[in-house]
């Protein structure tokens, strides 16, 4: 067993790991990089289209070209770089944390860090965890799976296939398997409106002339060894209509059916978990209920785009930096999820800067209004043109919007959408 | 040409391989699959009964109870995953108490070691995850958890080591007498010959025995739906713990699996037919209902996948294990359902028996090695110890399956031990059997075959010719 000491270990080599690596080593802290698969990047490597940057760079990127702009100046920044190595336990020690990993060239490394950074991303609902009756023969796989068979395998998955859910990789994955030969016969969303953004709709569904059944669950998948067909009906009072119910024949499905943040090893770790997100509970400092553990990207909270993820592990290593440096930490006020809202991140603000917050709504509104209370007393509304909970809200609160706590008062920021 | 000849590579099968294997003889196991264990063993539930459920008249019974009383000795030679957690049976009514009471009757009579009537505070003190509800029950320490397929894989393995020949993709459809031997032929065609033959073909055990001209009967499917519960979902149970049993089955357990997850299930449906493996969302339910009457904690959240296995069962119920008396040298090991696997060492005891008493010679090798190599697991290593693995492999530091832990190096192991499918592979090593379900690592594995086996991607299968994972290369032709 190989032993080190370091300032931080950041979980993960892929946009949140290596915007937040970059940041804290040029804050001067000493980083390694802990990234399981043989290259840096992520998923964004297997994300071969279009539509990543535009934020962050103002230019239409593709992911690996994306990553790549991240990648380059993490290799001569002075990050220590594992590859093709895993974190298996985060512990405590006097002071910080062990994480231990296993490396196919070094073996077993030890770290002594005094700041973890958690950025392992997340991993798709699979057809488990949304109970879809039937056989299990091959043939059947989630969305990002396909596309990891295809964009760098170069694999074709089947012929005719039907995707279950409308989330952006299954939408990115109708296109992709038109391109290669597939037809695609439907997309079947079990809500009345698409999980998918808008633009991905149009771009990838229906220039293609690809049906979207909405308000339609996938019954039943059929076939022994390879799959040959999928039974669909329509929901009727929130269960599937028998009556109405039609089978498409195919041999593949694809799941598109959500992101889960992949918290195992927080959890064994001992960070305390938000229900409404999967990923830890943070404050202002985007660090978890255990010291000196800090969590940012995907792994935290699902997000929408990877510029946002960017954004959020820059701020992350920011924080962690200036906990490095023994920084006075700032009162903060805890921030609650209010009327509509389904989460929001992070759960607290520090008045004294500037705070960025994330949230989702629950609700699929037109001119809605977003609201922030504190001890009942409205402080802030902004309008917004339209929710939905696929689509992220992301809105910034300046610093001195709202009154520094004096004491433990026990005010809460609570925000609703109206 | 073989001594013995057994047709199917299941529980019973590899069990009654295994036993033959210590005998100067030469034996051939013919499994229809491209892998042992891919019929009805691969969806057992795991438990190694305690010997209470079936009248003591029945063969069950008495099987049930040697065979339970076997499974230390062969954890210690063969090394599988398997624990005497103890079964709990939970009943929440004084007309429950009462079957209790009957079923502990039962196992005395049949012998089933420190069988006990509990009160509920002792119930719930032996399984706190049990409901507040429970008024009593039953608790039989001897009864345990395995990893079903790694006992049958370990049985093939040691069987193999000692001399029997395995052949898998070997279907047998046809059978004829040729002066004292059997000629069987295969699907593909091929030939075999054997002086004695054992039918221990699972579901296909009916047409088998038409197939020699023995004795005619119907084996009825009975399908049973389960479904698994992710690791670290809410406070697993510790024990086995069984309802106040129905009729034709034991009913719906909740069960904490040998590696960690929980399983729920089974059901038990009849009239289906011997392919129908399908779950529906009615039993999903109606498992759920009946799982959280007992342990109130479950949740359907926690649900990584589920599967549905059908048991051979025949009139009556019990096992059929016997000298044909219709067809020469021919063995009847038929309706192996519940509890087979906790008897399969006693059916393949009865089975050599059987076969002595038919008049073929058994002479005890001097050779005969119980033991198999263990299987290294990097999970089971603490770091420190991982050191010395990893110096004689450093792929035991390359972790395949993130959720269950499984490295290169296991992964490797089964395939050069013949376990080349996604499927094989899994019950194998366990690698995609966790939570992501092989979304992060089916692509691993595939390599890992490729590398392994010269196979291309688009001939890698998960469970034989026909499931293959992909259909095509980009930029070639179908």
């Amino acid at each position: 067993m190989i032993r080190r000491a370091i300032d931080a270990v950041v979980v993960g080599g892929g946009s949140a790991g290596l915007a937040a690596a970059l940041r804290l080593r040029e804050s001067g802290a000493t980083v390694a990089v802990v990234e399981r698969e043989p290259f840096l990047g992520g998923i964004l490597l297997q994300c071969i289209h279009t539509g990543f940057g535009l934020h962050e760079f103002g230019e239409d990127l593709t992911g690996p070209e994306y990553a790549e702009r991240f990648i380059r100046p993490a290799l001569s920044a002075g990050i220590e770089i594992f590859l093709d190595a895993t974190v298996t336990e985060i512990g405590e020690e006097l002071e910080g944390r062990s994480v231990t990993v296993l490396s196919r060239s070094l073996g077993v490394v030890r770290f002594s860090a005094r700041v973890v950074v958690l950025a392992m991303g997340c991993r798709e609902r699979n057809r488990g965890n949304v109970a879809i009756a039937g056989t299990r023969p091959a043939g059947v796989l989630t969305a990002g799976l396909a596309q990891r068979l295809v964009n760098i395998e170069g694999c074709v998955p089947g012929k005719n296939v039907v995707i279950v859910g409308s989330g952006d990789i299954g939408l990115i994955m109708a296109r992709r398997l038109t391109f290669v030969g597939c037809t695609v016969r439907a997309v079947v969303e079990i809500q009345d409106y698409p999980s998918g953004s808008a633009r991905n709709i149009a771009q990838c569904l229906n220039d293609y002339s690809i049906p979207l059944h909405l308000g339609h669950v996938v019954t039943r998948i059929e076939g022994r060894d390879r799959v040959e067909a999928v039974r669909v009906a329509p929901l009727e009072d929130g269960n599937p209509s028998p009556n109405r119910e039609f089978r498409i024949p195919c041999d593949t499905v694809l799941l598109s059916v959500g992101l889960i943040p992949e918290n195992e090893l927080s959890r064994a770790a001992g960070v305390p978990i938000n229900e409404g997100t999967a990923g830890p509970w943070v404050d202002a400092d985007l660090m978890t209920g255990a010291r000196g553990i800090f969590a940012c990207g995907n792994v935290l909270h699902v997000h929408d785009l990877v510029d946002f993820v960017t954004e959020e592990a820059r701020r992350c290593a920011e924080r962690a930096a200036v906990y490095l440096e023994g920084g006075a930490r700032e009162p903060m006020i805890p921030v609650n999820a209010g009327a509509n809202v389904r989460c929001v991140v992070p759960n607290a603000c520090a008045p004294g800067r500037q705070n960025v917050f994330y949230l989702r709504s629950l609700v699929v509104k037109n001119d809605a209004l977003l609201e922030l209370r504190v001890g009942g007393q409205k402080i802030r509304t902004k309008k917004l043109a339209h929710v939905q909970p696929s689509e992220m809200i992301r809105f910034g609160l300046e610093p001195g919007a709202i009154q520094e706590p004096d004491s433990d008062t026990g005010r809460v920021i609570e925000v609703a959408i109206r | 040409m073989y001594d013995v000849a057994i047709i199917g590579a299941g529980v019973s099968g590899a069990a009654i391989a295994r036993r033959l294997s210590r005998y100067r003889l030469r034996v051939a196991l013919l499994e229809r699959c491209v892998d042992v264990s891919f019929g009805v063993s691969k969806a057992n539930s795991g438990i190694i009964h305690a010997g209470f459920h079936h009248s003591p008249s029945s063969l069950k019974a008495r099987l049930e109870i040697e065979g339970n009383r076997a499974f230390d000795g062969l954890q210690a030679e063969l090394g599988f995953p398997f624990r005497r957690a103890g079964i709990v049976v939970a009943a929440f009514s004084v007309e429950e108490m009462k079957t209790v009471e009957r079923l502990y009757a039962q196992g005395v009579e049949n012998g089933a070691p420190d069988i006990q009537i509990v009160g509920r505070d002792r119930l719930l003190a032996l399984e706190p995850a049990l409901s507040r509800d429970v008024v009593g029950g039953l608790f039989a320490p001897s009864g345990g958890i395995i990893e079903p397929y790694r006992f049958v894989f370990a049985l093939a393995e040691s069987a193999a080591a000692n001399g029997v020949r395995l052949f898998t993709g070997w279907e047998a459809v046809g059978a004829h007498r040729q002066g004292d031997e059997w000629r069987i032929v295969s699907a593909a065609g091929e030939e075999l010959a054997a002086r004695w033959v054992v039918n221990a073909a699972g579901l296909r055990a009916d047409g088998v025995s038409a197939m020699f001209g023995a004795e005619q009967f119907t084996i009825l499917p009975r399908k049973g739906e389960e479904f698994i519960l992710d690791k670290g979902s809410a406070g697993p149970p510790s024990r086995v713990i069984f309802p106040v049993p129905a009729r034709t089955s034991k009913g719906v357990l909740v069960i904490p699996t040998v590696e960690g997850t929980v399983m729920l299930g089974p059901t038990a449906d009849e009239g289906g037919d011997k392919e129908d493996t399908t779950t529906t969302p009615e039993n999903l339910d109606r498992v759920f209902r009946l799982a959280s009457q007992m342990v109130p904690r479950i949740s359907k959240r926690d649900i990584i996948t589920s599967f549905a296995g059908l048991r051979p069962t025949l009139p009556g119920d019990d096992f059929m294990i016997e000298l044909s008396r219709a067809a020469p040298c021919f063995v009847q090991v038929a309706g192996i359902q519940s509890p087979g696997l906790t008897a399969s060492p006693a059916i393949a005891e009865r089975v050599k028996d059987l076969l002595k008493s038919g008049g073929l010679e058994l002479r005890e090798k001097t050779e005969w090695q119980p033991g198999i190599p263990r299987v290294n697991r990097t999970r089971d290593h603490a770091p420190r110890e991982l050191d010395r693995l990893v110096a004689r492999d450093p792929a035991y530091a390359h972790l395949v399956c993130r959720c269950e832990g499984v490295s290169e190096a296991e992964v490797v192991e089964a395939i050069r031990k013949g376990h080349t499918t996604l499927d094989g592979i899994k019950y194998y090593t366990r690698a995609g059997m966790g939570r992501c379900q092989g979304g992060f690592c089916t692509y691993r594995i595939m390599h890992l075959v490729a590398r392994e086996t010269g196979l291309p991607l688009e001939r890698i299968t998960k469970h034989g010719p026909g499931s293959e994972l992909v259909l095509g290369r980009i930029g070639s032709p179908p």
